[in-house]
């Protein structure tokens, strides 16, 4: 089955099957690697994208939910002006360990800042409990958020 | 082009006697060689570890697994530190399978034990060294002046009069100088890069998507694997049914091999789902009835055989006889899985008489030895892409993933990404053992300990590891670190070790014995401080006279905490020290006990004494995080058997920390000048036990099994 949706600014079409989760369309199809698979279950946050903007687990998201939609990738997320205070307040706090669950997390971060400007440490909590990092980044990725958050109230 | 001129290969050769950082430039031609553009007539690789190109460029080599630990970093500074590059120039490149980058401390190409920098200290600065004593050289030759009047600074050699030649003008002039057989080293107080906290070289990469793991390698027309793995050592399929796997749309192949069933797709989600219509039945074989309740048993059996002694000291009789009070405890603690957060996973490809892989593997060199004999090739004939890792912590020491992907390649004939579901990274074995140990005490009148008996009951990784066998002595030497070695001053001792093997493959897991063996240790000896009505950071610093590093740690940590100082109502505090991989750590746990019985770790205070030190930024990160990976194992981590299975399967039945969790880490780092010790994994051992005599200090009730029941501390 043909199905059509925007990844990262560019159209494209895939014939996969509709139940196929978005994540494996990303990086099969796509060769958008960037997007993680970590439990398959929702349970870890690593394959996090934006669905038309909202956060979403693409390991249970099928394909078919996705079309006609806007997907970002932690490849495009960087065009936004959210993604690019996060990625360079990741970059500045130097938070990856391993790096493997990082996609996800500044993902969820881009959404809960484009959504909340200023975030408290209950946001944080609230917002990025779903991202496991087995490495114990939390602490850094606490602080680059809120360095990002202090970087889009000036104005980016 | 220097690194094949016959001279130096002479040179070389005839150096037999010269230490093993010069062993490396015979095989770094190989593998300098191997790297695009490195033959060029325009690059100086004096050995294996660097490149300088005449556009100033260094390249540093790295041959150790990168896995978190920041070794893409660490490695590159050392050698820019006695090269005195220009760190703004430095980039690193992972090193191919060569016995060029062995690990002196294991003798093969392998990353594991906290030992990358403290394998490689001295050969790795060397490498660097030899080449800036080259480049200095060359300048002193064309400039016609005495080598000694030239000095170095940020990848340029400075000569009298201002004159300066930038090490890339250098190169071709470097190239031909006679390699030097015993580079001088820096001492700690000319370090410009090292000791200084340093962002890491492979970030940018992990942040924006470009970061390549071993699950993001692909080569054209690769399928997809996904297998029905035993569900425990020893269990065969007794049938499946391939015709259902196979109607599965992109579905291609199902190949039963030893470890289990794999269905080969084009893509994970035709393969997982071909995995899942296998209906797969098996014979679980002498494990079929396995189970929590017999794996206990076992242990109680091993406590009873507890023949092996790992340590003895006085008579422990007569110190007990002696004692003017006694104590006894028995502590255990659960299988643990690594749950690295990537998969585990490997693309094979078994192409004529070569082996291609793509993994995220600790153990690089053996993977080499191991996958010729599967594929049924010379050992040079398998070529190890060693990927980014999404996690270690010692699985990925194991060749279980590289193995099925090159036979399934080979099988198949064609290129095959094996990749496990998280269930089955989670359910298919390799677990830190399950331990038991029953300790008993006699304290003097004064409370201090006279004598101390310990039976510890655990599997034996050494002889899980394949690679390695239980000594003579009978003892597991995995199985009592930290236990028959702890540095407390007790005159009567015998430590025992009794193996206990319950059927599931046991295996390297952060901090391996330490993991449980200072929890057992840190935490009877607050409970001898307890009995001894004595403040348990003072019981302890009053047994460690002789061990001035664990006193140092142990001081700083609560200084830093604030030991002495009071909290606030509800919160308590436990501290805790461990020397595990040549490092020492103590930790401050600041803990709170709700009424029902929820234990919430607000704050963790941590001392390293770790040696001489490469990047701080790295040891605090690596403390910190091995703090989280310790939390999660002492609150939830718990893997369990029922009819031969295992009981867990993904995070949602074995949780682990999470950002609503997190405490306050502070890291503070003793300046030394011992020499480096590991730093991946010394800050696991301290926290359980620190939590642990935090809980006692919260509640009165100490617990000695992990995870901690939070049930035993529920107010009526």
């Amino acid at each position: 089955m043909s199905i059509s949706m925007t990844v990262n600014g560019k159209a494209v079409t895939l014939d996969a099957d509709p139940q196929m989760p978005l994540l494996w369309a990303l990086r099969e199809d796509l060769q958008l690697t960037g997007t993680k698979f970590g439990c398959g279950m929702a349970l870890c946050g690593a394959c996090t994208v934006h669905l038309d903007g909202q956060p979403v687990r693409s390991c249970q998201t099928p394909l078919e939910a996705a079309a006609g939609k806007k997907i970002t990738t932690i490849e495009g997320v960087g065009a936004t002006p959210a993604g690019r205070a996060v990625q360079h307040a990741w970059l500045k706090i130097d938070v990856p360990q391993c790096g493997y669950c990082q996609s996800g997390q500044i993902m969820s971060a881009c959404a809960l800042l484009a959504g909340k400007k200023k975030p408290t440490d209950a946001d944080i909590d609230g917002a990025m409990s779903g991202n496991v990092c087995r490495c114990g980044t939390y602490n850094q990725i606490r602080a680059a958020i809120h360095d990002a958050s202090a970087t889009l109230a000036k104005g980016g | 082009m220097s690194t094949i001129s016959p001279g130096r290969r002479a040179l070389l050769k005839g150096g037999a006697a010269l230490t093993v950082s010069f062993a490396l430039p015979l095989a770094a031609t190989r593998a300098a060689l191997a790297q695009p553009g490195a033959a060029s007539s325009n690059t100086f690789a004096p050995n294996a570890w660097l490149r300088i190109t005449p556009d100033n460029k260094v390249t540093v080599v790295c041959g150790s697994a990168e896995m978190g630990q920041g070794v893409l970093t660490a490695i590159p500074m050392m050698v820019a530190e006695e090269l005195d590059a220009d760190w703004a120039l430095v980039s690193v490149e992972q090193a191919p399978a060569d016995a060029a980058y062995n690990n002196p401390m294991f003798g093969m190409q392998a990353t594991g034990g906290s030992t990358t920098v403290r394998a490689h200290w001295t050969p790795v600065r060397q490498a660097g060294a030899a080449a800036r004593q080259m480049l200095v050289a060359a300048a002193a030759q064309q400039w016609q002046v005495d080598a000694a009047s030239l000095r170095t600074e940020r990848g340029q050699v400075l000569g009298p009069n201002g004159r300066k030649a930038s090490y890339g003008s250098l190169v071709a002039a470097a190239a031909k100088q006679p390699v030097p057989d015993k580079p001088a080293l820096k001492d700690r107080k000319q370090f410009r890069i090292m000791g200084k906290p340093t962002r890491r070289l492979d970030s940018a990469a992990k942040i924006n998507g470009t970061a390549k793991f071993g699950i993001d390698a692909h080569v054209d027309g690769l399928l997809v694997a996904v297998m029905a793995r035993a569900p425990i050592a020893g269990a065969k399929p007794k049938a499946f049914d391939e015709g259902k796997a196979k109607a599965i749309k992109g579905v291609r192949k199902v190949i039963a091999i030893p470890s289990g069933v794999a269905v080969l797709a084009d893509g994970y989600w035709a393969a997982k789902q071909g995995r899942d219509a296998l209906g797969i039945e098996w014979d679980l074989g002498a494990h079929a009835d396995l189970s929590s309740q017999k794996v206990s048993a076992v242990l109680d059996d091993g406590l009873q055989n507890a023949t092996a002694i790992a340590r003895e000291a006085g008579n422990v009789k007569d110190g007990s006889a002696n004692a003017a009070r006694s104590l006894s405890a028995q502590y255990d603690v659960p299988y643990l899985a690594h749950a690295a957060m990537e998969p585990l996973n490997c693309l094979a490809w078994v192409k004529g008489d070569e082996v291609t892989i793509w993994a995220g593997t600790q153990s690089q060199g053996p993977a080499q030895g191991i996958l010729s004999q599967v594929a049924s090739v010379t050992p040079a004939k398998v070529k190890v892409n060693t990927m980014l890792l999404g996690g270690g912590f010692g699985r990925r020491f194991a060749p279980d993933f590289t193995i099925d992907a090159t036979l399934l390649s080979k099988l198949s004939g064609s290129p095959v990404k094996l990749v496990y579901a998280r269930e089955d990274d989670m359910a298919a074995g390799y677990y830190r053992p399950t331990s038991r140990v029953r300790f008993e005490a006699g304290l003097d009148d004064k409370g201090r300990p006279l004598a101390l008996r310990a039976d510890v009951a655990t599997s034996s990784i050494m002889a899980a590891s394949g690679f390695m066998k239980i000594p003579e002595s009978g003892v597991d030497s995995f199985a009592v670190e930290g236990l028959a070695d702890h540095p407390y001053e007790i005159p009567n001792q015998r430590i025992a070790y009794g193996r206990a093997e319950p059927g599931p493959q046991v295996w390297f897991w952060r901090s391996v014995g330490h993991s449980q063996n200072a929890f057992f240790v840190e935490s009877f000896i607050d409970e001898l401080a307890h009995a001894a009505k004595a403040d348990p950071l003072k019981y302890r610093l009053s047994l460690l006279e002789k061990h001035p590093r664990a006193r140092g740690v142990l001081m700083l940590a609560a200084e830093k905490a604030g030991w002495s100082r009071p909290l606030p109502k509800g919160r308590h505090r436990g501290i805790a020290v461990a020397e595990s991989f040549g490092t020492w750590v103590a930790e401050v746990a600041e803990v709170s006990v709700a009424k029902d019985g929820g234990i919430r770790v607000h704050r963790v205070t941590a001392a390293v004494d770790c040696g001489q030190i490469v990047n701080p930024q790295t040891i605090s990160r690596q403390i910190e995080g091995a703090i989280v990976y310790g939390l999660s194992a002492a609150l939830y981590g718990r893997i369990t058997f029922k009819d031969g299975k295992v009981e867990q399967s993904n995070f949602h039945d074995y949780p682990v920390l999470r950002m609503n969790e997190m405490p306050k880490v502070d890291v503070h780092i003793v300046q030394s000048d011992e020499p480096p010790g590991g730093i991946g994994e010394p800050g696991t051992p301290p926290i359980a036990p620190a939590v642990a005599n935090a809980i006692f200090a919260a509640t009165g009730k100490r617990l000695r099994a992990l995870p901690f029941d939070g049930e035993a501390l529920k107010q009526a």
